[in-house]
């Protein structure tokens, strides 16, 4: 009895020492990352002019029915009182929040020193970016009147047309500016390391290209020592402005008197709703950059297993505030909100409410299992309806309410976006797809110094470990 | 003052690269100065960047001075224009709202810093004399250089180091 408790101590200590899957392979070369990364600009599967095409064609359908909208009008688009918002708005939180994971993957995790990011940052920081482009065509097509998008920035002017400076829209485009900026120098300067490497294999325009881009990057090391202090200095200053540009977002919706809006908890709800959907989107373009571009050896099974991780402590954070938010309309003391929030879950719009629940409160449980976090076609699938469920919320946030606000000629019931702006928000998945696409073709998506980096640590580390070993045996 | 000279030398690692900082350290050579070596490298590694000495880095006080001004001017700049644009009675309203000017402000505190930042450190980088450095493409690939400027007279001295220490490949100008 006691030899096979003993034994069954034994195997119990042994799983526990016994290795872990490495995050990267430590013996491959440094010249092996060049060639692998380089050939991605230049040789990508048929998946990807598949999905760049796609996109494109999309996006063309896109561009058609914005055009269509701006010649007969938002009416065209079914866009009338009360619901004077449509899929626009609901889609601009969508991208914008899409646009947070890049900033906590990049800048939030570089803080602290979590090195298995190291290979997957740059298409996440991209997406940042391209997400906040995308983002802010929905600032112009939900004005109807494009021409007069200039009304949105900050400015005087002599027309006495001076902006309400108490609006949080004014504080959006100040944000959004703001932070589009902070994030496209990010990436940027980010990358110029590896674009100096660009630079170096490249001929002709191409090379002409790099090493404009490169910045007269050497490696010295006043450049390289400058270059981390820099680069830790933007991820500081990144962190706080993505929280304020979510923050400020929600406030957008906050500060009115739309029942269900008015509650102190939607800055936090929107800034862990943003980080949420934003970590699906990676799980999902992992997925895609792995087999577009042969990225097997860099975008490895243990860093996956870690995004979906990460994704579901975080989902679990949203779920609790968005039990929070139910909980404080539910507990409060206005009738109409309450009534709006009993709409949602049992009105026109309740199978889209239990299905955001499901989508991105239940779904995320199958997170915690490693034999589906470890397979690729699930996890694929998973991350695409994950998004959805965060799609779907931001679409619970803002139809429901108006369809059920406080005065009764607002109950509308059964309203649902037509072609038009279904058209449009297609059109923007097409848009920023088509530019994540093109990104990718131009631009090194792995970041090949600081893979180069953690390779070397981990070599050093592993020699140091086994230089030990003799002494620490007994 | 006279034309100076520049050597590169190659190394295979990093551990190869120090020893030769040290040596070069420790060498007494006439028309040499430390602060004229310069280390080229595929990655950062602060360990070998620490042989040859303290070199500072002063991006943070351009930093703080961009998050000053940009506050500051960001503030100011709103303030004085609804101040002087806004006389018009508004009804207990203020002409300048200092709660939602606070909010602006703040989105400029941080992009005063953030392009004060990013200019200091191209400035620190030294780009005006990048075509002056000898370079080769492997540094981007993986190898590690040693980039000395000196007098032409210590030339031969400092490849007698780098051959004593394995450099792969030795390259000069004059």
């Amino acid at each position: 009895m006691n030899e096979a408790l003993l034994e069954e101590k034994d195997v119990a200590v042994e799983r526990r020492f016994e290795p872990k899957a490495k995050d990267i392979d430590d013996e491959i070369s440094w010249a092996q990352i060049n060639v692998d990364v380089l050939r991605s600009l230049e040789r990508p599967r048929l998946l990807y002019w598949v999905i760049f095409f796609g996109s494109l064609a999309l996006f063309m359908y896109g561009v058609y029915c914005e055009i269509y909208q701006y010649r007969n009008g938002l009416g065209a688009a079914d866009l009338e009182n009360p619901q004077v918002w449509g899929l626009y708005i609901a889609t601009f939180i969508f991208w914008i929040g899409m646009s947070h994971s890049g900033t906590l993957l990049s800048a939030i995790l570089l803080i602290m020193h979590a090195d298995w990011r190291k290979p997957i940052y740059r298409f996440a920081e991209a997406m940042t970016t391209f997400s906040l482009m995308t983002a802010g065509l929905f600032v112009l097509v939900h004005l109807g009147r494009v021409w007069q998008f200039y009304y949105v920035v900050a400015y005087p002017n002599e027309r006495w047309t001076w902006p309400n400076f108490s609006s949080p829209l004014v504080w959006d485009a100040t944000a959004i500016g703001s932070y589009l900026t902070t994030s496209v120098i990010f990436l940027f300067f980010g990358m110029i390391p590896d674009l100096a490497i660009c630079r170096d294999n490249a001929t002709g325009y191409r090379r002409t290209f790099y090493r404009l881009m490169s910045m007269g990057w050497r490696g010295t090391d006043r450049q390289w020592s400058n270059f981390r202090v820099t680069y830790l200095t933007l991820a500081c200053l990144l962190i706080p402005l993505a929280v304020s540009v979510h923050s400020i977002v929600a406030t957008d919706f906050a500060v009115s008197q739309q029942p269900g809006w008015h509650t102190t908890s939607f800055p936090p709800y929107f800034v862990a709703g943003a980080l949420y959907s934003g970590c699906a989107a990676i799980i999902t373009l992992f997925i895609v950059l792995r087999y577009t571009f042969r990225f097997e050896k860099y975008m490895t099974i243990p860093i996956l297993e870690k995004l979906c991780k990460l994704t579901f402590a975080i989902s679990m954070v949203w779920t609790y505030l968005n039990l929070i938010e139910y909980a404080a309309v539910w507990y409060g003391t206005d009738p109409v909100a309450k009534q709006a929030l009993v709409f949602r879950a049992t009105g026109t719009y309740a199978g889209w409410w239990w299905a955001m629940n499901f989508f991105a409160s239940v779904l995320p449980f199958t997170l915690t299992w490693k034999r589906l976090r470890t397979n690729i076609p699930i996890m694929l699938v998973v991350s695409v309806l994950l998004n959805f469920g965060m799609w779907d919320e931001r679409f619970m946030i803002v139809t429901p309410t108006f369809a059920h606000g406080y005065y009764p000629w607002t109950w509308t019931q059964g309203w649902w976006p037509n072609w038009v702006q279904l058209g449009i928000v297609m059109g923007s998945f097409g848009w920023f797809n088509m530019l994540f696409m093109l990104f990718c073709k131009i631009f090194p998506s792995v970041s090949m110094y600081e893979v180069k980096e953690m390779v070397y640590h981990r070599r050093e580390a592993r020699k140091t470990i086994e230089s030990l070993q003799p002494s620490l045996d007994p | 003052m006279s034309k100076r000279s520049h050597i590169l030398a190659l190394f295979g690692d990093f551990d190869k690269a120090t020893h030769t900082i040290e040596a070069l350290r420790d060498a007494t050579i006439p028309g040499f100065k430390m602060r004229d070596v310069t280390l080229k490298s595929p990655i950062d590694h602060p360990e070998c960047s620490d042989a040859l000495g303290r070199r500072p880095v002063y991006i943070q006080i351009f930093s703080l001075l961009g998050a000053v001004l940009g506050s500051g001017l960001g503030f100011l700049g709103i303030s004085s224009a609804q101040a002087n644009f806004l006389r018009q009675q508004r009804g207990f309203f203020p002409i300048v709202p200092i709660p939602p000017d606070m909010v602006i402000t703040y989105e400029l505190f941080i992009l005063g810093a953030v392009f004060f930042t990013i200019t200091a450190c191209l400035v620190m980088w030294r780009i005006h004399r990048v075509k002056t450095d000898l370079y080769d493409v492997q540094i981007s690939l993986d190898k590690i250089g040693i980039l000395v400027e000196a007098d032409p007279q210590a030339i031969a001295r400092l490849r007698e180091i780098f051959t004593a220490h394995h450099a792969l490949e030795i390259s000069e100008t004059n």
